[in-house]
């Protein structure tokens, strides 16, 4: 295998190699053409890419390929400074179609069915991403895009939906509108769910199954690597099977690269995109990769889910805090909604974490000590799971914000 | 008897929204009283028709749950309830909450009782045949 990742990994540094930023960083590591790479020891010697190299080099000067090859450019929003922007050769877009087809027709989805894509379409992505990659495949596509809950569900019902594409957040908000909707889980064809776009947890998976009465199936991507569809889960539900036209690695606290089955940030190189090849792309996403066989029959790289991203890290008190360990402690305790915000505020010189967590139907209690009892419980689990007290306020239904794309999860009152 | 309770967020100004909406909903009040505790609130309340009233609280996305309370007569002097409460100890009966509340019509006091034990207040009930509402 590494005879065939190094032949691609090579491709990708010759392509690279006549853009000016890489040249300089490569000349200065004594690296003057692919064949200086002769293992994959040499290759983890090359330097990493990060957001801050692309902003540098906004809008395209990390592009391989002449603006008259671009076909089409997509970006990342930006929330501080300048986005970073993607470009894509037709052969590009081609191949991404057909990485994402063969995903989704490993977890099931065939010609016949009807996808509906609730990612936001435009320079995200996500819905374009999952477009292509349903079309390629040859099943009915809506393009509906993200929002407009109450229409979701009239034309999931209307037009006999079978597989729902979105973050997992929104998938819960359409699964809790569903229930007020007067629609019912009878009238919907439903059966598949793609979700991806954020960090979720395992026992959210469970909550969206049982809720939507589907499979939930993770796909993991973003737009500096290609987009969705770098990586998927199979029917397994053990981890996501990276896609072959990627070269994965996973970097330990000190930025070096650790051994398989050791946590760390995931780093991505694309061996086969000529507008926009990637190479050592720091996702800022925290996984562990494993080599082997699947249970599904296929061999190859698999990333376990993403159990949170790095930037969402909050640093309270000095401890690292991470909100999907907070979804993990109220979805373990049960009887709460994971609807979940967590409030930081700097009072004195003291951080304090406020965790707002919506009570239920089946988590309210008549009796006050009985609630408190269960307001505890979970205060004690989320105190366990974080590692430092927090304070716990149970609030009303729906009174935490829903979102149509990526949930916000944080607000940090320290900034 | 079925009484609501009612989850209300330690947030200004919440109390008088949902007793506001009772009054949209046109839910006349029988009785009402209100734990608290410092991050909470829960409100119980007699109402005539406890589940329609639920149902339509759901709908406006208030946290309720239906709890069986038991509402005695008692008799409206000195010792009246120490009475009550006496007897009802001796058939082991131990009480969770409990708030009074006068009817208006005869001047009548009643006290709602939620027991622990619900099969031991029935008993006692059942033996003592104390005058239920």
């Amino acid at each position: 295998m590494e005879k065939q990742w190094l032949e691609g990994l090579r491709r990708t540094v010759d392509r690279v190699l006549p853009i000016p930023y890489y040249q300089e960083r490569f000349r200065k590591l004594g690296i003057h053409q692919a064949e200086d790479i002769h293992t994959l020891r040499d290759f983890q010697k090359l330097p990493l890419t990060t957001k801050e190299d692309l902003r540098q080099n906004y809008p395209f000067g990390l592009f391989a390929e002449p603006m008259e090859n671009i076909v089409r450019l997509h970006a990342s929003s930006g929330t501080t400074g300048k986005p970073t922007v993607v470009g894509y050769t037709k052969r590009d877009i081609k191949l991404w179609s057909k990485i994402v087809a063969d995903e989704l027709r490993r977890a099931g989805v065939t010609p016949k069915d009807v996808v509906q894509i609730a990612y936001g379409y435009g320079l995200f992505t996500g819905g374009m991403g999952l477009h292509y990659g349903c079309e390629e495949l040859g099943a009915v596509v809506v393009p509906i895009s993200g929002g407009n809950t109450a229409r979701q569900l009239m034309l999931m019902r209307d037009f006999g939906t079978t597989v729902l594409a979105c973050t997992p957040s929104y998938a819960l908000y359409l699964a809790e509108s569903l229930e007020e909707s007067g629609i019912s889980r009878e009238e919907l064809k439903l059966r598949i769910g793609v979700f991806g776009a954020e960090p979720w947890t395992e026992g959210m998976r469970e909550q969206i199954e049982a809720r939507l009465g589907i499979k939930a199936y993770d796909i993991y991507g973003l737009s500096e690597t290609m987009g969705p569809g770098v990586a998927m889960e199979c029917p397994a539900h053990d981890g996501l099977h990276i896609d072959e036209h990627f070269y994965p690695e996973v970097l330990g606290p000190d930025g070096n690269p650790v051994a398989e089955g050791i946590q760390g940030e995931l780093v991505i190189t694309s061996l086969d995109k000529e507008g926009f090849p990637v190479l050592r792309y720091r996702t800022k996403d925290l996984t562990t990769l494993h080599y082997g066989a699947c249970s599904c029959g296929h061999t190859g790289w698999k990333m376990e889910r993403v159990s949170a991203r790095v930037d969402d890290m909050l640093i309270i008190r000095g401890v690292n805090v991470f909100p999907s360990q907070v979804e993990e402690a109220i979805l373990s305790i049960g009887g709460f909604e994971p609807h979940y915000l967590l409030i930081v505020e700097r009072t004195g010189n003291l951080d304090q974490l406020e965790v707002q967590v919506e009570i239920n139907d089946t988590s309210f209690f008549d009796e006050v000590r009985e609630l408190e009892g269960r307001q505890e419980r979970l205060q004690r689990k989320i105190e366990e799971i974080l590692g430092i007290s927090i304070r716990l306020r149970l609030v009303e239904p729906k009174s935490i914000p829903r979102s149509e794309g990526k949930a916000v999860r944080v607000i940090d009152k320290r900034r | 008897m079925l009484q609501l309770s009612i989850f209300l967020e330690n947030a200004k100004g919440r109390l008088a929204e949902v007793v506001s909406l009772l009054a949209e909903l046109k839910v006349n009040l029988r009785a009402l009283s209100l734990a608290d505790t410092k991050d909470f609130g829960v409100l119980r309340i007699i109402v005539d028709d406890p589940e329609l009233t639920t149902e339509k609280l759901r709908e406006r996305k208030v946290v309720v749950s239906l709890t069986h309370v038991w509402v005695l007569k008692v008799p409206d002097r000195t010792g009246g309830l120490a009475e009550v409460l006496n007897q009802l100890v001796k058939h082991d009966v131990v009480i969770e909450y409990m708030y009074a509340f006068v009817e208006k019509e005869n001047e009548q006091a009643r006290v709602v009782i939620r027991a622990q034990d619900q099969a031991v207040m029935e008993k006692a009930m059942r033996e003592l045949n104390l005058p239920l509402v």
